[in-house]
């Protein structure tokens, strides 16, 4: 009994300890939905270089999105960096991200950003198709996501409905083609019996592994998989037609509105599309560099190549509830 | 647990009745009114998320509130209750099957057998779904070793399979220790008397393990409500899988909560239906002083026992092993470094033990309310209990990140808030072995320390709380083990660069970087492995 009087104790003090030591002064506190492995070693560069000390909060875009909608503006966090344009969208709506300066937004092509200036976008992600070398041949693929609802892809084709870059996806298509037209095709991928995952990445990992022949997915997943294993039979297939399926979207970042060291967390977004930073994207995560002057990873298409569909960024966030709603409709959540 | 000042052995036959019930066996004192006081203390913790959502949920508008009449959300209730039957359903069969091999058979190894066959309890769900689909199909685990193709195991069979095996050794521990410490002369008896072993099995042993059963298949069933990584990776669309969706796709967390409310209504028609099925068995307050015979195996029972105890181990434990290393192994290969992240085993290592300890001090005073004092309010104190470990943590992570940023000052990301939502959480697991203890110990006892004029608190502290440090100590094992697996929590509410070898895990495998994953896996395997060996092998004291 003393014993565990003791520990309960050691306890009490040790936690009360490791309380404190989260927000000191001289920290930027930065929430990350990109992974660790992923950009952990551009902040310890950026620490090194800058002289300022970070502390990154990991975890899941849309779930630190939500989080900080329950801070509001008592959140820790100087910095959101995220996967995906959707969940900036969010914290912008909800009038938390401060404005960034010109000169960041300047850096990186309008359409990657947010149209007020809440948030810039860092690197791209395009959304591609990635199918089975040995099943299927790139020129039997449609010209768009539209052709998927025909029956001969039934069963043929993953899909992520949970995962926030298909529900931005599906924010698109709404903005596109309208409410009615994205239900129908949700509603046609579901009739056709499309296999269902939860996200991008076990799709990848399941066309490698043979279970399922095709995958609405973003790009950079496959050349992971090939940088690991090269022979892997599997290949990216770009929509040559504007759609949704074609959309190019931004991960990014926006400084919080309560932050209190807004200048150091001004400086991080720069560094970030600083050249260094953006070399880092495009050689290190295959994702599209957006500051013009760095090029894409190997034979990658050229970022301009990419028939781009016509839609605000800033847009889609307001239209997530509804995409999750349609998504909902379509028996596909 | 063998209690100097326990008496003879006696068959009680106390009409065992669960939480809220009424029993033969009241004890004619009131609590004192610490106890309240510490049970109130545990209950803020519990109550909070509970609150948190019935707060959101009636504020929710109409349209929100629709949400729980949908046709789909209908057909998802339908589908969670579904999964959940056939779990628990298959969890008990094999986990009563695979203790009474183990207990009651002279099958040799059988203690090895017992510890292997608890193990996957310390896998993660998530890792056993993964290992089941990386094994199978074209060109998986199975198919390049044998050229074989197994189908693809996903959906429901899949979740099915993967939960079952992932849950089960709840039954198995809990049916165990109630084997071995249930009487075996009424057994005798019946068998004296003419009855063959399967109706001795069925009217004799099993009516005496139904309260055993029912606090396992109760685990069981929470637990794989409450489930999220195994039903994704199986693509089976299960209650959780939608709530976490509503986090991903909405701005709005109301929706969210409406369903978290709808999973609470579920849970309780669970944990009421295990009150029932308990209402009418009867339990023996007594180790007995001699142990039962194990019964002799024939060369064909033995091996069809050791076949069977095999396939689970295959199932559960080694093929989630064989998969993490074949991707540590052609990691190697490609010329990755394999290495272990000390930071993340030190924060698992810590999150957990302490998870346990606060677990440990907090299933005291539920525990001896529900045994001594059951009223309705330690009924509700208990229901409460479940309620918690029944809940998706998303929900109760961003319910406690509302509530620690507003009013918790200093201490919102800390350790401390963490390790509270941890042991609320999992509080369950504690409370159910602290209570199997707690209902072994004779009242006669205490009533004599208070006869001699010590007080409640010196007779808890000299008396009680000795006599069932056994069920505390499993109870803290079992919450150690599950705190190593947890994610969804953690990642919302942990301290800013506090690592657990869970999040590693998860973080390593959403970039593909499987090696890395998979070395993580083993080592949280090997280190939960630890308490589960000292669980299962001191379980002859243990009456969990």
């Amino acid at each position: 009994m003393h014993r565990l009087t003791i520990l309960v104790i050691a306890f009490a003090i040790g936690a009360t300890g490791c309380s404190g030591s989260s927000d000191s002064s001289n920290t930027l506190t930065i929430y990350s939905g990109r992974s660790e492995e992923l950009v952990a070693p551009l902040i310890e560069r950026f620490e090194a270089e800058s002289g300022i000390d970070i502390s990154v909060r990991y975890g899941d875009s849309a779930e630190l999105a939500a989080t900080i909608l329950e801070e509001g503006d008592r959140s820790p966090a100087s910095v959101f960096l995220s996967q995906d344009p959707a969940s900036l969208g969010s914290i912008a709506l909800a009038g938390l991200f401060a404005q960034l300066p010109s000169e960041t937004l300047n850096m990186v092509p309008e359409r990657f950003s947010d149209a007020d200036g809440r948030w810039v976008g860092i690197s791209g992600r395009a959304r591609t198709v990635v199918y089975d070398t040995t099943l299927i041949s790139a020129g039997s693929l449609p010209p768009t996501e539209d052709g998927f609802v025909d029956p001969r892809w039934a069963g043929r084709v993953g899909i992520a409905p949970t995962n926030g870059s298909f529900l931005a996806f599906v924010a698109a298509k709404i903005l596109l083609d309208g409410e009615a037209t994205t239900l129908a095709w949700l509603e046609g991928m579901e009739a056709n019996g499309s296999p269902t995952y939860p996200k991008n990445s076990t799709i990848v990992g399941a066309v490698v592994d043979g279970q399922v022949e095709t995958g609405l997915v973003n790009h950079y997943y496959l050349l992971r998989v090939l940088a690991e294993d090269p022979v892997a039979p599997a290949a990216n297939y770009f929509f040559p037609e504007a759609s949704a399926g074609s959309l190019v979207m931004p991960s990014g970042a926006g400084i919080l509105e309560a932050d209190d060291a807004p200048e150091a967390a001004a400086t991080f977004v720069e560094f970030l599309l600083s050249v260094e930073a953006q070399e880092y994207f495009a050689q290190e995560t295959f994702e599209y560099p957006l500051v013009p002057g760095t090029e894409p990873f190997g034979d990658l298409p050229p970022l301009d190549s990419i028939p781009t569909p016509d839609i605000d960024l800033a847009d889609l966030a307001p239209m997530l509830d509804l995409a999750t709603d349609l998504v909902a409709e379509a028996g596909l959540l | 647990m063998t209690s100097p000042v326990a008496p003879a052995v006696r068959v009680r036959g106390v009409p065992s009745t669960g939480p809220g019930g009424t029993s033969a066996h009241r004890s004619p004192r009131r609590a004192p009114w610490w106890l309240w006081v510490a049970a109130a203390v545990v209950l803020i913790p519990i109550a909070l998320p509970i609150g948190a959502l019935v707060v959101r949920v009636a504020g929710a508008s109409d349209e929100t509130l629709s949400i729980l009449f949908d046709a789909r959300t209908f057909e998802l209730l339908v589908r969670s209750a579904l999964l959940t039957t056939l779990v628990t359903a298959a969890a008990i069969v094999v986990g009563v099957g695979a203790a009474w091999i183990t207990v009651r058979t002279d099958l040799p190894g059988r203690s090895l057998w017992g510890v292997l066959v608890a193990l996957p309890l310390v896998v993660p769900s998530y890792v056993i779904a993964l290992s089941f689909l990386s094994a199978s199909g074209p060109r998986g685990l199975f198919a390049r070793i044998t050229g074989t193709t197994l189908p693809v195991l996903d959906g429901l069979a899949g979740a099915w399979l993967a939960l079952t095996i992932s849950t089960f050794p709840y039954v198995f521990l809990i049916v165990a220790a109630a084997l071995r410490r249930i009487d075996p002369a009424l057994e005798d008896a019946a068998r004296g008397l003419g009855a063959p072993p399967l109706r001795v099995f069925r009217t004799v042993t099993l009516p005496q393990l139904r309260p055993a059963i029912g606090a396992g298949a109760l685990l069981v069933a929470l637990y794989t409500l409450s489930d999220f990584g195994a039903v994704s990776l199986m693509r089976f669309d299960a209650f959780t899988r939608v709530i976490y969706a509503q986090y991903a796709g909405r701005l709005d967390r109301t929706p969210a909560a409406v369903l978290s409310v709808a999973l609470i209504v579920i849970a309780l028609a669970i944990i009421w239906g295990e009150e029932r099925t308990r209402g009418s068995a009867a339990y023996f307050s007594h180790r007995p002083n001699r142990p039962a015979l194990p019964r002799h195996l024939s060369s064909a029972g033995r091996a069809a026992a050791a076949c069977a105890l095999g396939l689970i181990v295959i199932t559960g434990l080694v093929l989630p092993v064989a998969v993490l290393i074949s991707w540590v192994a052609e990691g190697s290969a490609l010329g990755e470094g394999v290495t272990i992240n000390w930071a993340a085993v030190g924060g698992s290592l810590l999150g957990s033990s302490l998870a346990a300890i606060v677990a440990m001090v907090a299933a005291v005073p539920v525990a001896v309310l529900a045994v001594r004092y059951r009223s309705r309010v330690s009924g509700w104190l208990e229901r409460s209990v479940f309620v918690a470990f029944s809940l998706p943590h998303i929900t109760v992570a961003i319910a406690v990140v509302f509530f620690s940023v507003r009013y918790l000052g200093p201490f919102y990301q800390s350790l401390v808030v963490l390790v509270v939502v941890y042991a609320s959480v999992f509080l369950a697991q504690a409370t159910g072995s602290t209570k199997a203890s707690m209902l072994q110990v004779d009242p006669a006892v205490e009533e004599a320390s208070r006869g001699l004029g010590r007080g409640p608190w010196t007779t808890l502290k000299r008396i009680t709380i000795p006599l069932i440090r056994p069920g505390l100590l499993a109870g803290g094992a079992l919450v150690f083990l599950t705190t190593m697996k947890e994610l969804p929590a953690t990642l919302l509410l942990r301290p800013t660069g506090f690592d657990t070898l869970a999040v590693d895990i998860w973080s390593a495998a959403n970039e593909l970087l499987y090696t890395e994953a998979a070395a993580s896996a083993l080592v949280l395997l090997v280190i939960s492995a630890v308490p589960m060996y000292f669980l299962v092998l001191r379980q002859k004291d243990v009456p969990v």
